[in-house]
């Protein structure tokens, strides 16, 4: 008993030739189906090319066509030829030109040999199988497709769409639950006979003809009506991607090839001569094989696929340019945003970067200059300091500043005086949380030696912009972690807020704060904000700040009375 | 709206296929090996002036990648480019003593030539200091991506240009013909591009780069227009509008996903940034041939003069093309 290989053919002979010299002299007869639509020429240099190799024939050509009952047709013809001529044949494989046996080919005739009563072919139901493309599953089998997919989309999806609308649904042959599958199968010669003797044979075809790519579904769905034995898996490795098209495989695949438990894989790269030297060798030549390992060809595969789908969240990119809402991640790590820290805590930067580890910048979007960390000038990727650069595509700077740090918390100061073009970003972004104690940026005003006339129009800019910023930080669409509060509410207790941010940036979870920023002087801010209001400004940003100074001193804040306090 | 754009691309595009029409009678041929051209032969087009010392290299990389013939508009050369060129098997060679700037830098020459000899071949469309670097460029070839782009229905393929410039002054090392030049200039800058989108060609305009942080910090909106499109499945009735940034029809200028995920792109490694750059620039500065009125090579000759350094404690050492994926400048897409 032997194996039997139908080889369907449409190009690269030269490779179709070696491989079918190796399942040849390996022991296996074939028989190979080319393509009617190869031109004459090649196909004479082809069969002659093959005329020395004694058990193999060529079938009757079709034409054949991706995802039409073409390829099923060549596949029966050549089936026949095969269980005709070869009376030996107990297994038969159907493999392609593009195929390449993986083991040597005795191991496949001892295995099948084993399981002489098994047949090899993936068949799911409907439901269960995730692949569809076009998004037609059930569909495939109750509506008619007379139009090619590749050459006519419009007709195809046009009819589909007037089915659907004339609620058009074929009757399935009575006995048949469809099936669907990939068409690489290997089948015994009972299955495959009684397939092809049947005398519904005709009822069948006629039904399959118009069904969505038959090849995946005819012998899928007439196996389960014939077989005793299925083995629901195909012996042949083949990948799809997402536009339903098999991966390929190149000469980098070798150790993963090498790998897999599968006999053979598709498709390979006809120009891949590293994989066809060292596949297409005798047992004795074969290189050692390595422990199977089939899942991380998967992996491999599936992350292809996830790249492509989904992509990396937080890159801009060449390739990868998101429309609004479609970012899937608008940057790619979590980063935070403080305003009116700074201007309240005379060391705030060094203490948050002291307790949490992360990178705390200063105003990253100040108007004189891009304040990095530690004074720096430039940063990770190669940002510079220069605001022009900066402003002159905000978004695209803070994205690249996450993106490039990935690894490392970033945190930076934000306020009225910083370019604005960033606060609808940072707002819908899930990645930023925002702290911002709304008000403080009057502190360095009333610590500042400027007339009082300035301060107090300064003053009044700087609310409005806060107060649009605050605006935004409300609005239904803001997605990030929010906290506003007024200053008069953040001093009366700054150990709480403080406490919460240390959690969420901080590497370890509850470390508790011993040490707190330095607050600096408030002592007459009260009256500050009094005499702005003399002036006819109203603060509103800054709560209900006590006229007294009876709050602040400065002084370190120590984490005790208000603990202890009863 | 939608159909009036559509319309004024249509024309803009039919007007630039007969300005290369008209200019190719400014191309003299020197060598012209086009009938060699194989049915699925990959072609490279070239214009070049004055840059004998690159050449060999050039030659070689892309022949190891699976190039298959070159294609070169020889800008009035005199330093034996054109002579050089003209002895190669696989090179075909024009001439032209006309203006640069008025064939839109190149672009008419090139678009007349590929309408003639590119139609149905992947072209390559780079110049001789650019090297093409592609997702697994070290262990497929050229034809690997190719034929697989042609599997996937992808007309168009992306690859950035990644100015590359050495640690030191540019003329601390001199660079020998033949010599790979990243030997010399092997960093570049990997995290500051921004991108912006061209809603009327639909191509995205990315800048940034060690040009743009050392000579635009006045005007960054000037700064050198980084993304490119080089290598195109051919048809007659395309063309590039400017450069190699983009080209009509639209649809070849989608070469980025839109929905979040990722398409396969690559990199032009730019060895502009060798010792040979301060003669270059002060020539092209003197001949006023370049965009914007050479805007560029004034900002260069300016700051050049005080031998600055473009490298910088941020730059990144050029590894190969996984490293460039990682960063995130370059994308395997689905491509496995």
């Amino acid at each position: 008993m032997t194996v039997g290989v139908v080889m369907l053919v449409h190009n690269a002979f030269e490779r179709a030739e070696q491989v079918a010299r190796h399942w040849a002299a390996g022991g296996a007869d074939i028989v190979i189906h080319v393509d009617q639509r190869v031109k004459a020429k090649a196909f004479k240099a082809f069969e002659r090319a093959l005329s020395d190799v004694p058990n193999l024939r060529f079938s009757k050509r079709h034409s054949c066509e991706w995802g039409t009952w073409s390829l099923v047709e060549a596949s029966q013809t050549a089936s026949e030829l095969l269980l005709k001529t070869f009376p030996k044949v107990r297994h038969v494989y159907l493999a392609s030109g593009s195929c390449l046996p993986l083991r040597p080919v005795q191991e496949l005739i001892d295995y099948l040999a084993a399981r002489p009563n098994v047949d090899f072919i993936e068949s799911a139901t409907t439901e269960d199988v995730p692949w569809a493309v076009g998004g037609l599953d059930r569909e495939r089998f109750t509506l008619r497709f007379p139009f090619s997919w590749r050459k006519h989309r419009i007709l195809f999806d046009g009819y589909v769409n007037l089915q659907r609308r004339l609620k058009v649904k074929r009757k399935v042959p009575k006995g048949l639950v469809p099936h669907l599958g990939s068409q690489w199968w290997c089948l015994t010669r009972k299955t495959l006979s009684t397939i092809l003797e049947d005398p519904d044979r005709k009822e069948f075809e006629t039904y399959f003809k118009r069904v969505w790519i038959p090849d995946e579904a005819y012998y899928q769905t007439l196996v389960r009506y014939y077989s005793s034995t299925i083995e629901s898996r195909s012996l042949t490795l083949s990948k799809f991607d997402f536009q339903g098209k098999p991966h390929t495989f190149y000469d980098d695949h070798l150790q993963l090839l090498r790998r897999s438990d599968c006999f053979v894989a598709r498709k390979i790269w006809p120009h891949a001569n590293r994989l066809y030297d060292a596949f297409l060798t005798d047992a004795a030549g074969a290189m050692k094989r390595a422990e199977p390992n089939p899942g991380k060809i998967d992996r491999v595969f599936t992350k292809a696929l996830d790249r492509r789908i989904n992509g990396r969240a937080g890159l801009f990119m060449q390739s990868r340019y998101p429309r609004d809402g479609w970012e899937k991640g608008m940057s790619s790590a979590p980063y935070s945003v403080f305003q009116g820290y700074a201007e309240l805590f005379e060391d705030f930067a060094p203490w948050l970067s002291k307790v949490t580890g992360a990178k705390v910048h200063g105003h990253l979007f100040s108007p004189d200059r891009v304040e990095y960390v530690d004074g720096q000038t430039s940063y990770h990727g190669g940002l510079t300091d220069s605001t022009a650069l900066r402003d002159a595509n905000a978004q695209s700077f803070l994205t690249n500043l996450i993106w490039n740090a990935r690894g490392e918390r970033q945190c930076f100061q934000f306020g009225p005086n910083d370019n604005q073009d960033i606060n609808w970003f940072i707002a819908k972004d899930p990645n930023a949380s925002i702290s911002v104690i709304t008000g403080a940026w009057a502190v360095p005003l009333f610590h500042s030696n400027l007339n009082f006339s300035v301060i107090r129009k300064m003053a009044a800019k700087l609310q409005q912009v806060e107060s649009n910023y605050i605006d935004i930080l409300k609005s239904p669409y803001a997605k990030g972690k929010i906290r506003i509060t007024s200053i008069a509410e953040f001093v009366e207790a700054p150990m709480n807020p403080l406490q919460l941010i240390v959690d969420e940036i901080g590497p370890h979870k509850l470390t508790r704060i011993t040490e707190a920023p330095k607050l600096v002087d408030l002592t007459g801010f009260g009256q500050f904000l009094q005499n702005l209001k003399n002036q006819g400004m109203h603060p509103h940003l800054m709560g209900d700040f006590p006229m007294s100074d009876t709050v602040q001193k400065n002084t370190r804040i120590v984490r005790k009375p208000y603990l202890v306090k009863k | 709206m939608g159909f009036s754009q559509t319309y004024r691309r249509r024309l803009a595009r039919k007007r630039w296929r007969i300005r290369a029409f008209r200019k190719r009678r400014e191309l003299k041929p020197v060598a012209n090996r086009t009938k060699h051209i194989k049915r699925d032969d990959i072609i490279i087009f070239s214009t070049l002036r004055n840059e004998r010392v690159r050449l060999s290299y050039f030659l070689k990389y892309y022949r190891e990648l699976g190039v298959d013939h070159f294609v070169f508009v020889d800008n009035d050369s005199d330093d034996g480019s054109r002579e050089f060129l003209a002895e190669q098997p696989d090179v075909s060679i024009w001439t032209t003593t006309h203006s640069y700037k008025k064939s839109r830098f190149g672009v008419d020459w090139l678009n007349w030539l590929q309408s003639k000899y590119g139609h149905n071949h992947w072209t390559l469309t780079v110049d001789v200091d650019e090297f093409f670097v592609f997702p697994f460029s070290d262990t497929r070839s050229l034809r690997a991506l190719t034929d697989w782009l042609d599997a996937s229905e992808i007309r168009s393929f992306s690859a950035m240009l990644l100015d590359m410039y050495p640690k030191g002054k540019l003329n601390d090392q001199p660079y020998r013909s033949g010599q790979n030049p990243f030997e010399i200039a092997s960093w570049f800058d990997s995290g500051n591009y921004v991108i912006r989108k061209n809603d009327f060609f639909g191509n995205l305009w990315i800048q940034g780069g060690p040009r743009a942080r050392m000579f635009f910090l006045d005007s960054p909106d000037s700064a050198p227009a980084m993304n490119k499109i080089p290598l195109v499945k051919w048809n007659r009735k395309y063309v590039y509008t400017s450069s190699t940034h983009a080209l009509l029809p639209r649809s070849l200028n989608v070469v980025y996903d839109e929905w979040g995920g990722e398409f396969a792109s690559g990199c032009l490694l730019h060895a502009k940034f060798l010792d040979t750059f301060g003669a270059k620039a002060a020539e092209e500065l003197k001949r006023g041939q370049h965009y914007a009125n050479s805007k560029e090579y004034k900002a260069y000759h300016d700051a050049l003069k005080d031998e600055p350094e473009m490298w910088c404690k941020w730059s990144e050492k050029y590894i190969n093309w996984r490293q460039l994926e990682i960063l995130g400048l370059i994308s395997k897409g689905n491509w496995a």
